[in-house]
């Protein structure tokens, strides 16, 4: 994609970009419930780092079956001989879709449930709630994966990224919510310490959730860029028109 | 007029090219079609921006059709390869997601442009006698509109195409007697099946867009008839020039042609604006949970129906039964082909009309925009009293106008346009 | 404004915008132009196919499909390639000048290596699947046959190295599909680095 074509665009972005970075980070940084992800599917080493952790932890269990290796190599600009060698565990040519060998049944013994194909969920989804979602699980005996979710109660997932994160317990105070008395979440502890900082594991999360976003819609870039050439060329477009309309009634009174 | 032809057309115009045009003019009447449709054809030269709409409808509907048959080349229409037909569409055809996101955005602008242009009917009373039957026509339009909208949503069969779907089709079942054997019929299953998302396929395809082109056609030759009306609600027809062309007419072509233009590039930049920057549009052109697979044991949190069906959708829910709801929806649509009748006022246009129908005019555009909101919020009891005050003053606006136009005091009508020239 | 520039004007300005939409109008319709193209599916399936021709013995033949085409290995022994030279009186196009192969098959042989053939098994004459008639001296096709492949449907025939007989329909020699060679015992069929290697 010709980026470099329109640096003026990407300035407005910037500047969107570091306002909206702005204000998230006023709001108290790292541990809540309803952060905003800030990615950004516009920068290719975060893209590039995100396809690396979705086929390291989320390609055990979810597919993205309908998108294919070799458009990362296109898009993401990743040679195809380091898509082959670090991307492609499930896959034999860079043509085929990311698909998993998980079967359906063996799925339903494990978690009760297919995990969902995952192409498409930041769209269903949107980005900020799986920032979120991979960021809220927390210690809860009662599950069969020991964990749970504040964004997702009774989620089936277990906590494949908690090496990363460590562990975290939901602390939650009593509030009164329309007349009743509910727990409701305060903050997370830590309980066991994982190999990255808070810092670090949002940062892991924020790559791999916009590489979600990316294959959501990986045309998404090129359509933005296409638009503004469509834009400008209908603009000249009116303009010539409005003159002949204008020529063409002169004398009607 | 001449003039401006002989600075268009451009040098020489006669020998072959013209011996052929009288070589088919002599076997179809292209000339002559020509110039009663076009070069011909007069229409007010006061009309305002209200007036574009109806060209902007036909250009919806050719894009639809064209964009249409081109999804029909990659779609395949069964639950198992449906949805992943459509990605397939969207990622590995070649363009096929501007294709795909002409369509899906064509489906909301056309609803758009649709309802501008009863709105214009409504306001210069295009409606009324002699053009009830140009009414009637239109309104057959846009039912066929929602029929197509209906069944094309089906067909990506994400959940809300589902869902959607499941609820739209159980509302046949509050007709009486027949409701539960008619709901069946239509599903031509006990659940919304591969069997019915293929006769969607088969009816949103060909069944009726087929339908849609033929009343738009109708639709054009009965305005043809009539005349085109303007904001001043006047019939040009009736002071007419020695060569027969109403004084306040000018030609299709170029006149109108040259301002038509100018708003077919405006909706295109609208359009185009969507298609590129927003073609979800925050979730009402294509809702966030159809990105998830049809899954029938999963009810979706939040069903609302795309945008434009929620201000009767909200009339159905206002209502706390399903057979009174049912028919309290249908009859939202029912009332509508009645205007020309229930409407008393000999005046046309709301320029001259009395400050009675200006309010209700208003109070029905505000109610349809408001039930049109609550239709898209959940069911909550704030909701649900406020749908029923707005239903409530959108069916006034019908049951009373028989009333309330038989009592105007309207102004004094001009006798010819008002148009003021450029200069 | 004088009248005579006031048409110049209208005409220069109908001219302009008429080309301005005709030149949308043509942008619009190349994307729906384009999407005719084989998509990214079609182009996954149509990917270049491996062929591991180390097993294949000497004058046996094996076949694969690439992009929906029947492709035919054949691995010619030194009587076959032999018999190459014998017969270019009764051939159309020996020298297969009109006939569509890779540069680096434009030879004697029509191949990278003399004894392994590619080609691909459909008749040019209208699409038929010739058989094998691989062995010399045909009962069907008389004592001078040196070995090739003959076409059931309207009786092509075409030699060792695909090269088609004179006096029947086909007009040309089989295709040669783009191959290369990966190592001395794989080939990768649809895919050349353009010298033949």
């Amino acid at each position: 994609m010709n980026r470099s074509l329109h640096p003026g665009l990407a300035a407005v972005a910037g500047l969107l970009a570091c306002l909206v970075l702005g204000t998230a980070s006023a709001a108290g940084a790292g541990g809540g419930l309803h952060d905003a992800a800030n990615n950004d599917i516009g920068n290719l080493p975060s893209l590039q780092r995100g396809a690396g952790n979705f086929v390291n932890y989320c390609m055990g269990c979810h597919s993205a079956k309908y998108v294919r290796y070799n458009q990362l190599v296109r898009d993401l600009q990743i040679p195809e001989e380091l898509v082959v060698k670090n991307l492609m565990f499930a896959a034999v040519k860079p043509t085929e879709t990311m698909e998993i060998a998980m079967h359906p049944e063996d799925a339903q013994r494990w978690f009760g449930l297919m995990p969902p194909d995952l192409s498409l969920i930041a769209r269903s989804k949107g980005p900020d709630y799986l920032y979120n979602f991979l960021r809220s699980f927390y210690l809860d005996p009662s599950r069969f994966t020991g964990v749970n979710n504040l964004n997702l109660p009774g989620a089936s997932m277990p906590h494949v990224l908690a090496e990363l994160q460590g562990t975290q317990q939901a602390i939650f105070r009593e509030a009164e919510v329309n007349g009743t008395v509910q727990h409701v979440f305060d903050r997370f502890e830590q309980v066991t310490p994982g190999t990255m900082t808070a810092a670090e594991y949002d940062e892991f999360v924020r790559d791999t959730v916009n590489f979600l976003d990316y294959i959501g819609e990986p045309v998404k870039q090129k359509r933005q860029s296409l638009g503004i050439l469509v834009m400008a060329f209908l603009l000249v477009f009116l303009v010539l028109a409005w003159l002949l309309k204008r020529e063409v009634w002169r004398d009607v009174r | 007029m001449s003039a401006v032809r002989g600075g268009t057309a451009g040098g020489s115009r006669g020998g072959r090219f013209a011996q052929f045009i009288d070589w088919v003019d002599e076997r179809f009447p292209l000339t002559a079609m020509m110039k009663e449709h076009v070069t011909e054809y007069y229409a007010a030269k006061n009309f305002n921006a209200w007036y574009v709409f109806g060209v902007l409808a036909l250009l919806v509907l050719i894009l639809q059709v064209v964009t249409g048959i081109y999804l029909t080349m990659s779609y395949k229409p069964s639950a198992e390869d449906a949805f992943a037909s459509v990605e397939y569409i969207m990622r590995d055809v070649e363009w096929g997601w501007l294709i795909r996101y002409m369509h899906s955005t064509g489906a909301s602008a056309f609803f758009i442009v649709v309802y501008l242009h009863m709105f214009r009917a409504l306001m210069y009373g295009s409606y009324k006698s002699p053009r009830e039957l140009l009414w009637i026509i239109g309104m057959l339009i846009y039912v066929a509109l929602m029929a197509q909208a209906f069944t094309g949503y089906l067909l990506p069969w994400g959940q809300m195409s589902y869902w959607g779907a499941q609820v739209i089709v159980s509302l046949f079942g509050a007709v009486p007697v027949v409701g539960d054997a008619l709901v069946e019929w239509i599903r031509g299953d006990y659940f919304i099946s591969d069997i019915t998302l293929n006769r969607f396929f088969a009816l949103h395809v060909i069944a009726v867009p087929l339908a849609l082109m033929i009343l738009a056609v109708v639709h054009i030759l009965a305005l043809h008839t009539t005349g085109s009306l303007n904001p001043d609600g006047i019939e040009i027809k009736k002071y007419k020039g020695p060569d027969g062309i109403p004084l306040d007419g000018v030609a299709f072509h170029p006149f109108h042609t040259a301002k038509d233009l100018v708003a077919i590039i405006v909706f295109a930049i609208a359009f185009c604006a969507v298609i590129f920057f927003a073609p979800e549009m925050g979730g009402y052109f294509l809702e966030h949970a159809n990105f998830e697979p049809a899954n029938m044991l999963k009810t979706p949190e939040h069903i609302a129906p795309v945008w434009y069906f929620t201000p009767f959708y909200a009339i159905l829910r206002a209502v706390p039964s399903k057979g009174w709801g049912a028919f309290l929806m249908a009859m939202a649509i029912v009332f509508l082909f009645l205007l020309p009748w229930l409407d008393r006022c000999k005046v046309k246009s709301i320029r001259y009309r009395g400050w009675t129908y200006k309010v209700a005019l208003a109070v029905f555009v505000v109610s349809f925009l408001a039930l049109g909101f609550l239709g898209l919020k959940p069911a909550s009891t704030g909701y649900v009293y406020a749908a029923r005050f707005f239903g409530v003053l959108y069916f006034a606006f019908f049951l009373l106008m028989p009333w309330y136009t038989a009592r105007e005091k309207t102004k004094p009508v001009p006798e010819r346009v008002v148009y003021h020239g450029h200069h | 404004m004088s009248e005579e520039a006031s048409v110049s004007r209208r005409r220069f300005l109908a001219v302009a915008t008429s080309v301005t939409g005709a030149v949308g109008l043509a942008m619009t319709a190349a994307p729906f132009i384009a999407s005719f193209r084989p998509s990214a599916r079609a182009q996954a399936l149509g990917a270049p196919v491996e062929v591991d021709v180390s097993k294949l013995e000497a004058g046996a033949m094996v076949r694969v499909q690439w992009r929906g085409q029947p492709v035919w290995i054949l691995r010619r022994d030194p009587d076959m390639l032999a018999r190459l030279g014998d017969h270019a009186a009764a051939l159309r196009d020996p020298e297969s000048k009109e006939s569509i192969q890779p540069g680096y098959a434009t030879n004697a042989t029509r191949s990278i290596r003399p004894e392994v053939l590619v080609v691909i098994g459909s008749c040019t004459h209208l699409g038929c699947a010739p058989v094998e008639k691989l062995q010399p001296a045909d009962a069907e096709l008389g004592a001078d046959w040196p070995g090739g492949f003959f076409c059931p449907c309207h009786g092509s025939k075409f030699d060792l190295a695909g090269r088609v007989y004179a006096g029947v329909p086909a007009p040309t020699n089989l295709a040669v599909p783009p191959y290369r060679f990966v190592g001395d015992s794989m080939i990768i069929v649809g895919e050349d680095t353009g010298a033949g290697a």
